[in-house]
């Protein structure tokens, strides 16, 4: 790119700018960066962040993401970040109107990055935080030697799902606080009466109350701990568990940063997954109203900046990005809903009346029905405010979306994934289970010294759905006995159930796609494995290690 | 800022070749290397690189949403993968995602030599063996017109030019005009003149160089079944890029012979895929090999492989006799090794294989396996073969 191209691209930006303060978007500084594909494939295998701490990983995401675009499978048009200031890579092979479509794209994330309640917990210095882990963990390197500081890396990455994605908000611990010091150095504060003049003191805490009272205060504490040591740790099923190995694993100084550093971008990185949809929804909207005005263009409103004999490129890409291909588009779904939620406050179509309306009015009577109290925009940037995925889409995916925007549910049914309802509430079910928790299961910390003997138990908090056994025994075995370095066990529950056989065909009779029953019936077992001994060699005598080792209950 | 990915793909590469070494340690093992036909690089897929984590699994969970256009209808099968993970909503199992790596045979016969106390192998008369060879070094600036070095010569044109136009002093007339004339034909163009030309030098390095020959010869008779000659290629797939394999040798070429009554000289597809009845002469494909060794190979310039795969039924012991005699005079001074490979087959008698251990009981040009059908025979074939003790 030459500069006189440069430029023009600078001064379009700025008229981007422009229109998206009109709209009364809210964002912070953002600095744009042409790029090449290399890098710009480089830096999303980072997740955005040029200065990534080295892990073979990342070459994975590389390797996948070059192949995909060398077969022309996947474009990556830009790629934005999290921070104040805002970065925004573009990559270079864009059209003219692709810049221009992107920047308004990239504003609308920037927008809700910082006003989204969601993003309210991030560091908005993230990059020079990630820097510093980068130089943090290139120290350890040095010092420990990449083998091994990578292996442990490799070992926290299986655990990273295994966060408290809504602690952030409620601070439940606090930040990890250091655990230094015994608890024998601890000085007892006696609570004493304060008097105007020092030579007082002695009138108002005589030396003998002082001694009874500290007498008292030891003995409080002395039951205290007597009364831990029978209890459990953690007192309450703990959610966080990276936090909680963080304070409470046998650690080396090296191996805790580590693990402080990995949970604290996976906290700053779950927004995105939490509000994905909206996200993307959001920031399609927001293209299409400065690029081409949207539908409901108003007068007053700035020119759309798609000028003429650039519209039909301009349609080519926004159509791209909404497009069916089969599996769900965020980027479509959200932008229905965005555009729903508009007309209906616009219309008025919320509340009691409306409720009523769609009970008992026909067709016609909802059609027409129409308030005119054009709210729209404001409930807009309300939800943009309040809401993440999960709240977004249970209170605005209605049933009329669902069959609007031609959503299915599908199932494998013998050797094919079939469509095979329609359901709008099947759908939504589906829809919000796999945004709970990223789709991940449910597991807590139930008991840190299980049969007394320093054992871990977790507890996976079964909702139907079973645990991939395989995956499960590879991330005890080699990853969080590892770390915790005394047997583990998790508690799960195990079907019997089969994949759903190929409907039989019938000449008279269309085949029958009845899904899976309700209920199901199954057994709560515990899966236990044990951490190789000092040789490091697993204890080969246990046969049992990372099999089943007992039932607990049948259900 | 860009390029540092490159340190994590080194990173990855060197993790792919760790974790692909077990898979090509059992490939090896159970002789199901595939060499591909002129190239030297054998990819083995790496699937389990991919970090473990507590997801969802069973039945259930291969079910999900998708959007579609509007058309579709109940028991249509979708037109994607539900693996592929695009989305939040498709699918809740990430696809596997396989990658290769690619060893070279040279790897592969160090990780056999490794794994299984393979020697490398010596060549002989590596003193008299000399290859002289033409190495591009560097630049000179007089040097024929087809070794001109055009990148260079472009660059010292760019260069000259963009200091200003300067022609040197030291020009002919005639170079001049000819230069001159260039210019003004081709204003907008870099034109180069005879100062600017840049050519390639070489050097002549010495190196010493080996080369070797294989040889495989195949009973093909009746007796030889399928399962038979799936051996028989296994092990000689695994013998070849052994050989090929080592740092000693630069060319290494290969000869087929069939037999059964007669012998013949073929190619490696028909090596592999013939099937004849007939009567077995095996003195008939020695002296075919001896003949080929007399005519093409001499002996001071080729390292000599023989393979014989058989299963040890011959037609007379008037010609057991022929053969040692051939062996032991005219193929053993010639050749570095002699390896016969005795398949089990049920209809042959098998007495070929006690014949040469009778005839050569201490003679470590000869080595002799009696492959009875056992998975890890080929690995201990090779060690039998290759050992300097010849396992005896």
């Amino acid at each position: 790119m030459n500069k006189i191209e440069e430029q023009k691209l600078q001064e379009e930006f700025l008229k981007i700018q422009k229109s998206a303060d009109f709209y009364g978007l809210d964002c912070f500084k953002t600095i744009f960066h042409v790029v090449d594909f290399e890098t710009l494939h480089e830096l999303a295998a980072y997740g955005g962040f040029p200065s990534r701490y080295p892990h073979y990983r990342w070459a994975v995401e590389y390797e996948k993401l070059n192949k995909q675009y060398r077969h022309g499978l996947m474009k990556i048009y830009e790629m934005v970040i999290n921070t104040d200031p805002c970065h925004a890579y573009l990559l270079l092979a864009n059209l003219p109107i692709d810049m221009k479509i992107v920047a308004a794209h990239v504003l609308g994330h920037n927008d809700f990055f910082k006003n989204n309640y969601c993003f309210g917990h991030t560091n908005r210095k993230m990059l020079d935080e990630i820097a510093n882990h980068c130089a943090r963990i290139e120290c350890h390197i040095s010092k420990h030697g990449q083998d091994k500081v990578e292996e442990f890396i490799t070992q926290v990455f299986s655990l990273e799902n295994l966060i408290d994605i809504h602690s952030p908000y409620i601070k439940r611990y606090g930040e990890p606080v250091k655990t230094e010091g015994g608890d024998d150095e601890e000085i007892i504060e006696i609570p004493t009466l304060k008097g105007p003049r020092r030579y007082l003191d002695r009138y108002l805490n005589p030396e003998e109350w002082k001694k009874e009272m500290k007498e008292i205060i030891e003995k409080k504490k002395e039951e205290e701990k007597e009364k831990k040591i029978g209890m459990k740790i953690p007192e309450e099923p703990e959610r966080d568990i990276l936090l909680f190995l963080l304070l409470n694993a046998p650690l080396q100084e090296w191996e805790r940063d580590i693990l402080s550093i990995i949970r604290e971008e996976v906290y700053y990185f779950a927004p995105q997954g939490q509000t994905k949809i909206m996200n993307e929804g959001w920031a399609t909207y927001w293209h299409s109203k400065i690029m081409s005005g949207g539908e409901d263009y108003q007068k007053d409103e700035p020119a759309p900046l798609a000028t003429d004999p650039e519209i039909i490129d301009y349609a080519i890409h926004h159509s791209g990005t909404v497009a069916s291909h089969g599996y769900l588009n965020p980027y479509k779904l959200g932008l229905a809903i965005w555009k729903d939620i508009e007309a209906r406050w616009n219309k008025g179509k919320f509340g009691e009346e409306w409720e009523e309306c769609l009970k008992k009015g026909g067709y016609e009577d909802r059609k027409k029905y129409d308030k005119k109290i054009g709210k729209g925009r404001e409930k807009m940037f309300e939800v943009r405010k309040m809401h993440n995925d999960i709240a977004f889409l249970s209170e605005f995916l209605t049933d009329e979306m669902i069959a609007k925007q031609n959503l299915f549910h599908f199932q494998k049914y013998g050797d094919f994934y079939v469509i095979d309802s329609f359901k709008a509430n099947k759908i939504k079910k589906q829809v919000l289970f796999q945004l709970t928790n990223f789709g991940d299961p449910i597991i807590k910390i139930e008991d840190a010294n299980y049969k007394k003997q320093g054992e871990l138990y977790l507890k996976h908090y079964w909702e139907g759905i079973s645990l991939d056994l395989r995956w499960a025994k590879e991330v005890l075995l080699k990853s969080l006995a590892l770390i915790w370095k005394r047997p583990v066990n998790i508690e799960t529950v195990i079907t019997e159930e089969k994949d759903l056989p190929a409907p039989k065909t019938h000449p008279e009779k269309p085949p029958e796609f009845p899904g899976f029953p309700e209920k199901i019936k199954g057994e709560v077992m515990i899966l236990r494995c044990t951490p190789p001994g000092k040789d490091g060699k697993y204890d080969y005598n246990e046969k049992k290690n990372g099999e089943i080792v007992e039932t607990k209950a049948i259900i | 800022m860009k390029g540092k990915i490159k340190k994590d793909e080194q990173r990855l590469q060197k993790i792919l070749k760790e974790k692909g070494k077990e898979k090509l340690k059992e490939q090896i093992k159970k002789g199901e290397l595939i060499a591909k036909k002129g190239k030297n690089i054998i990819s083995v897929p790496v699937p389990e690189i991919e970090i473990p984590r507590f997801r969802h699994g069973g039945p259930r969970v291969k079910g999900g949403i998708g959007q579609g256009k509007g058309d579709e209808q109940i028991g249509q099968p979708i037109g994607f993968d539900p693996q592929e993970g695009e989305g939040p909503g498709a699918g809740d199992q990430p696809g596997e995602h396989i990658l290769e790596t690619g060893f070279t045979y040279e790897e592969i016969a160090k990780l056999m030599s490794e794994l299984f106390g393979l020697p490398f192998l010596e060549p002989r008369g590596k003193e008299t063996i000399r290859q002289e060879k033409i190495k591009y070094t560097g630049i000179y600036v007089v040097g024929p017109e087809s070794l001109r070095h055009r990148k260079r010569t472009y660059k010292q044109t760019l260069k000259r030019e963009l200091s200003g136009l300067s022609l040197p002093e030291d020009f002919s007339e005639e170079e001049y005009e000819e230069a001159m004339s260039a210019l003004l034909d081709n204003p907008d163009r870099q034109v180069p003149l005879p100062p600017d030309k840049r050519y390639r030098s070489w050097k002549i390095k010495e190196e010493p160089e080996a080369n070797a020959v294989i040889i495989y010869e195949m009973d093909v008779s009746g007796s030889m079944g399928d399962e038979q000659k799936k051996r028989a290629r296994n092990l000689s797939n695994l013998f070849h890029i052994y050989i090929m394999g080592q740092p000693r040798y630069v060319k290494v070429q290969e000869r087929w012979i069939i037999h059964d009554a007669v012998a013949r000289e073929v190619d490696e597809e028909t090596f592999f895929n013939t099937r004849e009845s007939g009567g077995t002469v095996i003195s008939s494909a020695y002296k075919l090999a001896r003949d080929i060794i007399v005519k093409e190979y001499p002996l001071e310039n080729w390292n000599i492989y023989c393979l014989h795969f058989s299963d040890g039924d011959n037609w007379s012991h008037g010609d057991n006799e022929i053969c040692v005699e051939i062996l032991e005079k005219e193929l053993f001074p010639r050749i570095n090794l002699f390896c016969y490979d005795q398949i089990h087959s049920p209809y042959g008698s098998g007495a070929f294989l006690g014949i040469l251990d009778k005839a050569f009981p201490n003679n470590l040009k000869i080595r002799t396996f009696y492959d009875d059908g056992g998975e890890e025979n080929y690995i201990l074939a090779l060690q039998k073969f290759l050992k300097p003790e010849g396992g005896k």
